[in-house]
């Protein structure tokens, strides 16, 4: 098969089938990308994600252009972009076009009324997981919790959050030299 | 002129969304709730529990559905979606040059360590922005709330089944 081709189905495949986003695309990127196709190396793959990680943007897109540009270049890492995006972005246009009619529903309207405040939740739960993955101890929990008081309540841009963030990663690993990356 | 602030808002979300998925939210949502006011506290918070139980990531899906809401036009979501993943593009194009200088390099893994340690706030933020009179309408969305952070914490239940159960407690409750 094209090679193209090839990663056009294999990230339109995973872009389709993995619900929920983010953390949850991984194992089935993994399973297509290293078991099936030996596109890479397990190892490559665990560095491929650390980087994809960190950067900004979203997360399974980042590791698909990373992978892309790995087997054919910065075609084949806009061909998987595309097919990464593509089926979310026909689905939810969908719904986007139809949801509209259906939200004055009564029905409708009670259902999400429901479904609401269990969102709020599910947003909540990561907050305890990253804190624990992204090393956060007793000493620096108060750094998280200052960045969402300013983003709630004083209406600071989370933009500014990260800069700060990161001028402020800057300057304490000039000041200590310490390599906390080997921490991942 | 709103297909350019479109372009514009999502280029922003794409280069500063750090973290991914949730920690994204509170960007798309200072952004496009507060800043813009394209959408209501509402809409957002049912794109997100739409694109919980749809494939594909947050931050795409929001972007589609946004740009599709604010235009009424298919282009609006073509802007929006492509604009939130040039960043990405070019950020990866460029890592994936000067991959083995990235890896190592002791400053840019300082910065990424001190971005690391916000992440947790962005979530936390993202979630505190959503609970306004509009989401929480009584004292049952606080019930609704708790009994859902314990469900999927502790029983670690599945947050596509969670949205079904919340849906159908919503509507014998409400209906």
């Amino acid at each position: 098969m094209n090679i193209y081709l090839d990663v056009f189905l294999t990230f339109s495949k995973i872009g389709a089938f993995t619900l929920g986003g983010g953390y949850a695309m991984l194992p089935l990127i993994e399973r297509e990308v290293v078991d099936n196709k030996h596109w890479l190396q397990k190892e490559e793959f665990l560095d491929v994600i650390a980087v994809a990680q960190s950067l900004p943007g979203v997360m399974a897109v980042n590791t698909s252009i990373f992978i892309g540009y790995r087997l054919k270049g910065v075609l084949g890492s806009i061909v998987s972009l595309l097919a990464t995006v593509l089926p979310s972005f026909v689905i939810i246009l969908l719904i986007a076009m139809f949801f509209t009619h259906f939200k004055d529903n009564a029905v409708v309207a009670a259902i999400f009324k429901g479904i609401r405040p269990a969102v709020v939740a599910l947003i909540a739960v990561p907050v305890f997981t990253t804190a624990k993955s992204a090393g956060i101890t007793w000493k620096t929990v108060v750094i998280p919790i200052i960045a969402a008081i300013l983003i709630s309540f004083l209406g600071v841009s989370p933009i500014w959050i990260v800069l700060v963030a990161g001028l402020g990663g800057l300057i304490y690993g000039k000041f200590t030299g310490n390599t906390k990356q080997a921490e991942e | 002129m709103i297909y350019l602030q479109l372009f514009l808002t999502y280029l922003k979300i794409g280069l500063f969304g750090f973290g991914g998925g949730y920690a994204m939210l509170s960007f798309i949502q200072d952004e496009i709730v507060v800043k813009h006011q394209w959408i209501s506290v509402n809409d957002f918070t049912d794109i997100v529990a739409v694109s919980q139980m749809t494939p594909g990531p947050i931050g795409i899906n929001t972007a589609t559905y946004v740009g599709y809401t604010v235009t009424g036009s298919v282009w609006g979501s073509v802007v929006a979606t492509t604009a939130i993943c040039i960043p990405s593009l070019v950020l990866v194009l460029l890592i994936s040059y000067f991959y083995e200088k990235f890896r190592n390099n002791k400053t840019i893994a300082s910065i990424f360590s001190g971005i690391r340690t916000v992440v947790v706030g962005l979530i936390a933020a993202a979630a505190i922005s959503l609970i306004t009179p509009e989401t929480f309408i009584d004292y049952y969305s606080w019930i609704f709330f708790i009994v859902s952070f314990v469900l999927v914490r502790v029983l670690k239940l599945n947050p596509i089944l969670l949205i079904i159960i919340a849906g159908g407690a919503g509507w014998l409750l409400y209906g």
